[in-house]
């Protein structure tokens, strides 16, 4: 580790990089732009954003695609951690197996496959479709990512520090607050976000579960992209990049201090 | 549920080696919790399509026959059965259409993640080798694109492709060409969009095996006069199996059911699996045909999803 970098290496990381992050860049700096056409710069100007903001449908959408968000990520935030300590910390239980499958089975999974499941399953439950079922359909793809967060910085954390809280007489639960929490919190929020962020950005799942009255920004986006392209979707897209530029990097840093933290004590 | 293993490393003498009752209903919970929610919203809608890929599509609400009624008890179980045909899968077999779609996703699929490994090999290579203080902000910067949304970074790439894009704007500029080329709407525009979105799967396993490389080999066998890129085949390679077999698995399997790129960056000429599924579902309003292409698909993928799996488990025990 820390060898000089040779020739290769820096080449293959400056193109590595600028591939991924060329193309929104220029999605950035097009949304600024004044001219319809994307080729054309017409001068610096505001007039898209100006657009979205009397674009009202479209902030009904933001708006559910964040109450969906925030319910599911919460959800699979509790379930994914629940799963982690199952897996990492009851050691071999009747069902592991089929359990740690189904754990990983939804992160390859084609989500084509997936969101056909679920709407079937609604529709054979006459559950009505709209904001639940697209939040148990995220909530069921997100657990995953979350319980996979949470285990691996359980797996490294040494659950000897609980067995001897435990052998001292505290009881399980107490325990799991006061070592165990503290601990793996990062990793929790760090799970939180990834599941907050996969659920704002889903189109699949949710076209497949979703009812009149629960149009997410994603699926508008997606049905206006469909038709071209277009500068106010620039836009849309600048503030969304924003919002979770914002996040990842608050993300980012609660890890990292959590992990000194760890480290430290 | 809570069989402890006989021999915990660190059991104190002290400890009881029966879990109290109480201690055994929070574990129950622990487990129940994600276990009934995977059940339900995971396991019990594969039956479900299984079950209604074995129907026939009805104009009716909801849109198949039979339908299974319970109220009526065993002879209704028994008339449902009787009902059941494979009509949809024979469907399958017969028609081309449905060959061609599985065969030009599992051919993407195989490309996109062999141009993958090839450019993200040197990328993860590279960040393994970067200062360890550079390190944490290089993974970084390659999970960010991952992070924001993922329609959006195919729409960037409309802008590029697009004919009077970006792209056809810079060649005709450095005089490359005269006229402009069609990008949109090509398999080589959803090879671009693949690799771009998929790039960050590729990297982050990559970059966990190299970063557990011994380098020093390698400069044992420089010492010994192996000419570099003759150790790097021969001594490293072998060593980043896991990351390569992860990483390839992790890209392959979802690609091969993509539908989202395909369908804005692609033509109409052979669809993908993933937009034959989707138009038979919301165009042709045929459920039964879409559930037995989901299983067909499925079944195509089960190998790699074990595969995937056992690594992954693997993966983690390790780390313990």
């Amino acid at each position: 580790m820390g060898r000089r970098l040779s020739a290769f290496n820096l080449v293959s990381l400056a193109l590595g990089l600028a591939f991924l992050y060329l193309p929104i860049l220029i999605l950035v700096i097009y949304s600024f732009n004044d001219s319809r056409l994307v080729t054309v710069w017409g001068g610096f100007s505001t007039r898209w954003y100006v657009q979205l903001a009397e674009d009202h449908a479209l902030q009904e959408a933001a708006l559910t695609s964040l109450g969906i968000a925030v319910a599911s990520a919460t959800l699979a935030t509790v379930l994914g951690t629940l799963a982690a300590l199952a897996l990492t910390r009851l050691g071999r239980f009747r069902g592991r197996l089929p359990f740690s499958a189904m754990i990983y089975a939804p992160l390859v999974m084609p989500e084509v496959i997936t969101g056909l499941s679920l709407l079937l399953l609604f529709v054979a439950v006459e559950l009505d479709r709209g904001f639940l079922t697209v939040t148990i359909a995220h909530t069921t793809l997100t657990m995953c990512f979350v319980a996979v967060v949470v285990q691996s910085r359980l797996g490294s954390f040494d659950s000897s520090l609980e067995e001897a809280a435990q052998d001292l007489g505290c009881p399980p639960l107490k325990t799991f607050l006061t070592v165990t929490l503290p601990v793996i919190a990062p990793a929790i929020v760090a799970g939180f976000l990834l599941a907050f962020s996969l659920s704002l950005d889903d189109v699949v799942l949710a076209s497949f579960t979703t009812g009149p009255g629960a149009t997410t920004l994603p699926i508008r986006i997606y049905s206006d992209v469909r038709l071209g392209v277009k500068p106010e979707i620039n836009a849309v897209c600048t503030i969304f990049i924003a919002v979770i530029a914002v996040v990842v990097i608050l993300a980012s840093l609660v890890t990292r201090l959590g992990e000194r933290h760890g480290a430290a004590g | 549920m809570t069989e402890k293993s006989p021999a915990l490393p660190h059991a104190s003498p002290t400890a009881s080696p029966d879990p109290s009752p109480r201690r055994s209903a929070g574990e129950l919970l622990i487990v129940a919790l994600p276990y009934l929610w995977l059940i339900a919203f995971f396991v019990v809608p594969f039956l479900i399509v299984a079950k209604i890929s074995l129907s026939q599509t009805a104009i009716a609400q909801p849109p198949y026959t039979p339908v299974l009624d319970l109220a009526a008890g065993l002879d209704g179980l028994a008339a449902f059965v009787r009902e059941l045909s494979t009509s949809t899968y024979a469907l399958l077999a017969s028609d081309d259409l449905y060959w061609l779609s599985y065969l030009k996703s599992l051919r993407v699929a195989v490309v996109s993640t062999a141009i993958l490994l090839v450019i993200g090999v040197p990328i993860a290579h590279a960040m393994a080798r970067a200062p360890a203080r550079l390190q944490p902000l290089l993974v970084m910067l390659v999970m960010l694109p991952f992070w924001t949304a993922f329609l959006i970074r195919i729409y960037a790439w409309m802008t590029i492709l697009q004919r009077d894009g970006l792209l056809n704007g810079l060649l005709h500029t450095l005089g490359l060409i005269d006229q402009p080329i069609t990008w949109l709407a090509t398999d080589t525009a959803v090879h671009i969009g693949i690799v771009y979105s998929y790039l960050p799967f590729m990297v982050l396993p990559l970059y966990a095996s190299f970063q557990k490389l011994d380098e020093s080999l390698i400069e044992a066998a420089a010492d010994l006069g192996c000419p570099r890129w003759k150790a790097f085949w021969l001594v490293m390679l072998p060593q980043v199996v896991p990351g390569i077999a992860a990483g390839s698995l992790l890209c392959l399997i979802p690609i091969t059911g993509e539908f989202v790129i395909p369908d804005l960056l692609g033509g109409s000429d052979t669809m993908m699996i993933g937009q034959t599924l989707w138009s038979e579902f919301f165009a042709n309003k045929d459920w039964p045909v879409a559930s037995a292409i989901a299983v067909v698909l499925l079944v195509l993928l089960v190998g790699p999803i074990a595969a995937y799996e056992a690594l992954q488990s693997r993966a983690m025990d390790g780390r313990r």
